[in-house]
């Protein structure tokens, strides 16, 4: 039964969330804001807030320089394919440690985990060398297996998570019906694992498309990404806010909108399995 | 349509899809990195002059912001990754990496390229043992820029050759905190290329020298004191406030947003104030030489952006024919004839100094002319020292160490340590990074 919540604590709850939601959401608005402003207005102080001379210069310019569509389609292809990738890895393993545990399977994760702790311009070398052996550097296939490499931790933590709510008669009465290892996972285990594998699968597509240091240190002219897109607006040495802030909008507009349009599905997955 | 003739059809289609590879696959492509500012891109703009001229040769451009430019760059040289026909590096990095291996001399840039109308200064820091490793596209030292408007308010007439003496007095005589006016805007951000550029440049002018001949650091003699107490001090009284977090980009904005009487930094900065476009105060600002002591050594410094070829390149004759157009005195003559005198690239060569035409549409081509030529990057200080760069020093531990320093001297113009400590703290983290470098024995 819903508790009775009086109208004043709703009213505080409501613009709490809404403070906090706004504060969140700021910066990208600003940015958003700052790419329809000219360069003057970007610095101006006090800062405009909606009242300056709207332009798309800045848009225009930002197209007129370099390859958008180049640079959107590698960001495409890296993080679909990376999280595809990582995902025909993950399910097999989640699966494993998820239904047939060891005493070890805890410290397993663990270690899986760990890789995630060290600070990657520590690898940048050692694995800068093996791209160029193996003839990767500043290809989208070198890209995919190393966001693949680094976001596998993370997706196989996220789908163990899942799985372990899963019932396992549920596969077990699989089994006795005569399911094969294979039909058990495509066809038992994954379905009812949708919204979680959904879930992992947006946020990874979010975290290869923002990743921006091994794709901008891996990449040159082809295989660059829209990290790199933005990173040739940034300046130490003359301001180009407005500029800067258009290329941002333009990397960050497709996956925000992915986002948004599957804002229900990441809830749901991301509060699946919090309270038991 | 039958079989056959599509069969047919698609069998001359995808030969004249081969042929036409093929064709491609003869032109050379060169992978060049670069910078993120004006000039750069204005040459990216322009490279269908040099295309046409060389049809067998394409370009692709790999443009980064100049931190993610240079650790990309290192990466890629040191590992000997081949990622690029041609890189744009800083004249702090082409004495290091000439020294290692890394670059090919640009021995192959062609009968009309005139290498003796470089300008001294900047030829000099790119000339290692005799021989041309990198060739400057555009370079700029470090100037005053100042608001007449101010000063004339405040019945002050700013030499052209000002000491800093006359400057601190300046500047505490304009600055008006309750009308957010700072007499003086200098970089007091962390960094080797922020604020230890400024102060390292600075300390030159005050005698003082990061090493002695046997590499011992300085921090410990007077005339490091008498810099830092200097700035620091000067700051507090004439600064904006939060100026320990403020670079280039900050101090820029204060300026042209009308809140600095004066700002010493990157020659550059002169075609940002004065463009009435970004600046408010477009009409208003002057130039002077960066002030001196007295000593002999003005506090300016000396920069370039040069484009190089990388020895792990297999393309390297091209990569040459590139560099001597693009940093060539007909490049010059193009960017004047398609966006005007005032948007060629500074600071490179003699004849452009020469120009009338350029004298008439650049303001400040005198005084960045003179700033440069004030500069001597391989006797930057009053003393002698053991190493070349004026605002750096070309060794490869400076970057690590310089930070490191130039987190200490922040700190001690956010008034989190005294001058005494800082200097203290300095001298003992350097004492220690060149021991440990193998510099001191």
């Amino acid at each position: 039964m819903a508790r009775n919540v009086s109208t004043g604590r709703k009213l505080i709850t409501t613009v709490v969330a809404w403070t906090i939601g706004i504060l969140i959401f700021f910066p990208i608005l600003w940015t958003f804001l700052t790419s329809f402003k000219t360069e003057a207005q970007a610095i101006a102080s006090p800062p405009v807030f909606l009242f300056f001379d709207w332009t798309t210069e800045n848009y225009a310019e930002v197209q007129s320089r370099s390859d958008y569509l180049k640079h959107f389609m590698n960001s495409v292809i890296v993080s679909f394919g990376s999280t595809l990738l990582g995902l025909l890895i993950a399910i097999p393993s989640a699966w494993a440690m998820a239904f047939s545990p060891t005493k070890r399977t805890k410290d397993v994760l663990m270690w899986m985990l760990s890789t995630k702790m060290m600070p990657p311009v520590g690898v940048l070398v050692p694995m800068y060398l093996i791209f160029r052996n193996w003839g990767l550097l500043d290809t989208r296939t070198g890209l995919v297996i190393v966001l693949t490499l680094i976001n596998l931790p993370i997706i196989i933590w996220m789908l163990y998570t899942y799985f372990k709510e899963i019932p396992g008669e549920i596969l077990e009465a699989a089994r006795m019906d005569g399911a094969s290892l294979s039909k058990e996972i495509i066809y038992v285990l994954t379905p009812m694992a949708i919204p979680g594998i959904a879930s992992t699968l947006l946020l990874n597509i979010i975290l290869a498309w923002n990743e921006a240091f091994w794709t901008l240190n891996l990449s040159a002219a082809k295989a660059a990404p829209l990290t790199a897109f933005i990173a040739s607006y940034s300046s130490p040495e003359g301001l180009f806010y407005a500029k800067l802030s258009a290329a941002s909008t333009m990397a960050i507009a497709p996956i925000l909108i992915l986002g948004w349009f599957s804002q229900k599905q990441l809830v749901r997955g991301l509060t699946f399995g919090a309270v038991k | 349509m039958n079989l056959r003739t599509f069969l047919l059809g698609t069998c001359s289609a995808a030969a004249l899809a081969g042929l036409t590879h093929a064709g491609w696959a003869q032109a050379e492509t060169l992978t060049i990195a670069t910078v993120n500012n004006g000039d750069m891109i204005r040459m990216q703009k322009l490279t269908d002059d040099f295309t046409s001229k060389n049809p067998d040769i394409q370009l692709e451009w790999v443009t980064l912001e100049e931190n993610v430019l240079r650790q990309r760059v290192t990466t890629d040289i040191a590992t000997k990754g081949g990622q690029y026909d041609i890189m744009t590096i800083g004249t702090y990095e082409v004495p290091i990496w000439a020294k290692q291996g890394w670059l090919l001399p640009l021995d192959n840039l062609g009968p009309e390229y005139d290498v003796d109308d470089l300008l001294p200064a900047i030829r000099s820091g790119l000339t290692i043992d005799g021989k041309l490793y990198a060739a400057p596209f555009y370079g700029e030292s470090s100037m005053v820029m100042y608001r007449k408007d101010l000063f004339e308010k405040a019945g002050l007439t700013m030499p052209d050759a000002p000491t800093w003496e006359f400057v601190a007095e300046a500047a505490r005589k304009i600055t008006d905190k309750s009308n957010e006016i700072y007499g003086i805007c200098l970089r007091g951000k962390a960094g080797w290329g922020e604020n230890m550029a400024f102060l390292t440049a600075t300390a030159n002018a005050f005698g003082a020298r990061w090493f002695d001949e046997n590499w011992k650091p300085q921090f410990d003699q007077p005339e490091w004191k008498n810099a830092l107490d200097f700035y620091v001090k000067l700051m507090n009284d004439a600064g904006p406030p939060g100026a320990s977090s403020n670079g280039f980009n900050e101090n820029l904005s204060l300026f042209q947003t009308g809140k600095c009487g004066m700002w010493i930094d990157a020659t550059v900065a002169a075609s940002f104030v004065t463009n009435p476009k970004e600046s408010t105060v477009a009409d208003k600002v002057g130039f002077a030489l960066a002030p001196d002591t007295g000593l002999g050594k003005r506090g300016n410094w000396l920069w370039a952006w040069n484009l190089a070829v990388p020895a792990g390149t297999q393309k390297a004759e091209a990569a040459q024919k590139f560099i001597a157009w693009a940093t060539g005195k007909e490049y010059l003559n193009l960017v004047a004839e398609k966006e005007g005198w005032a948007n060629v690239p500074p600071g490179t060569r003699i004849s452009l100094y020469e120009n009338p035409e350029y004298q008439k549409a650049a303001p400040f081509a005198k005084m960045t002319l003179d700033s440069i030529n004030a500069a001597d990057p391989k006797n930057p200080a009053v003393k002698p020292v053991p190493y070349v760069g004026v605002q750096f020093v070309a060794i490869p531990e400076f970057q690590g160490l310089g930070t490191a320093v130039g987190q200490v001297f922040s700190a001690a113009l956010a008034g989190q340590m005294s001058v005494d400590q800082a200097l203290a703290s300095a001298q003992q983290l350097s004492t220690r990074e060149m021991t440990k470098a193998g510099y001191i024995k």
